[in-house]
């Protein structure tokens, strides 16, 4: 792949992100989506949270996972950051505490691609993360 | 917060939660001058004086899932460490602008860490808010804003997870020819 350096070189990347985007869109159907959201208040940042944020973008896209990946305020668990809240489809959100990209791997190949639980999920009583 | 992409993304983070549309990044980086400078500029809905002389102090905070705030005062702390100061001026119902300054010889200044891939994943986490990023190295500069990816990208939207990596290498391919990625 060529080097992006300008507007003009992300314009040629159009046609291409297209066509990826239309043969995600054709496997998946919204329902389907998975939604993932990264806390980013100063805690989660301090500990970790771009990179783990950076590392489930680059590798769901890489692993062809139809995934919406947004980021959050702070859950209010300061103690476990980075935690991130998982979303599948038909299913609970469910907080893992302490991701690094380590565990962020293991989350994508069992819990998001078999829905095998992992260690790190913190027991909430909630519904979701959208506070802050 | 080790490092000055950290500090970026965690005071945007407040001009988001502020409900802002606009959000304005400027990093000057000044050898002649020995400095580094950062301004977030935003037309959230900012604080009144009375907030604004506190807001420095962990104790004040508008969260209600812990009692303190730290974004400012640790990158006030970081700053002032180096010689250099934080400013923030606001408005209610205006906007915020945030000031910091480091002394850049100083040995205590903190190093750059991943500058592009900081605005990356905020241009592209936030498609809705309108952000621009200009960074000065001594007499050569740059720009990017949402509204030139979205003219680039022509209705691929900017939070889909293909675009990012592209973004970030745009961004991160501008950054290295100023050689921003050597400094600290
Ligand atoms: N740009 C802004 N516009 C409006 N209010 C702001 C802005 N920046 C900060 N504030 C106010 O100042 C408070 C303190 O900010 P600070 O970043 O220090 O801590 P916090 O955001 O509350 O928590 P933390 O950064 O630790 O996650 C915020 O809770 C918010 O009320
Ligand atoms: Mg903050």
């Amino acid at each position: 792949m060529t080097k992006v350096k300008s507007l003009a070189d992300l314009k040629k990347m159009k046609e291409s992100l297209q066509a990826k985007i239309d043969l995600r869109e054709k496997g998946d159907a919204a329902e389907n989506l998975i939604q993932i959201k990264v806390a980013m208040a100063t805690c989660g940042i301090a500990s970790g949270a771009k990179n783990v944020m950076e590392f489930l973008l680059e590798e769901l896209e890489k692993r062809g996972i139809n995934a919406v990946i947004t980021q959050t305020g702070c859950m209010g668990y300061c103690y476990a950051e980075p935690t991130i809240e998982v979303k599948l489809p038909n299913a609970d959100p469910v907080v893992f505490g302490y991701v690094d990209t380590k565990k962020a791997d293991e989350i994508i190949e069992k819990y998001i691609k078999n829905g095998e639980l992992v260690d790190g999920i913190i027991p909430v009583n909630y519904e979701s993360i959208d506070n802050k | 917060m080790k490092d000055l992409s950290l500090h970026i993304l965690d005071i945007v983070q407040n001009s988001v939660a502020a409900e802002a549309k606009v959000i304005q990044i400027t990093l000057e980086i000044d050898d002649r001058n020995d400095y580094i400078g950062l301004t977030v500029n935003d037309n959230g809905k900012g604080m009144d004086g009375d907030f604004l002389k506190r807001v420095a102090d962990p104790f004040t905070t508008t969260r209600t899932t812990r009692r303190v705030g730290l974004g400012i005062p640790l990158l006030k702390q970081n700053a002032e460490q180096t010689g250099g100061f934080l400013r923030i001026e606001s408005e209610p119902g205006m906007g915020t602008k945030l000031s910091v300054r480091f002394v850049k010889s100083h040995i205590d200044c903190v190093p750059m860490g991943d500058v592009a891939g900081t605005i990356a994943l905020l241009i592209c986490s936030y498609p809705s808010i309108e952000f621009s990023f200009h960074v000065r190295v001594n007499s050569a500069e740059f720009s990017v804003s949402t509204t030139d990816l979205n003219d680039a990208l022509g209705g691929i939207p900017l939070n889909d997870s293909a675009v990012f990596p592209m973004v970030k290498e745009y961004i991160a391919s501008n950054l290295d020819e100023l050689q921003i990625t050597n400094l600290g």
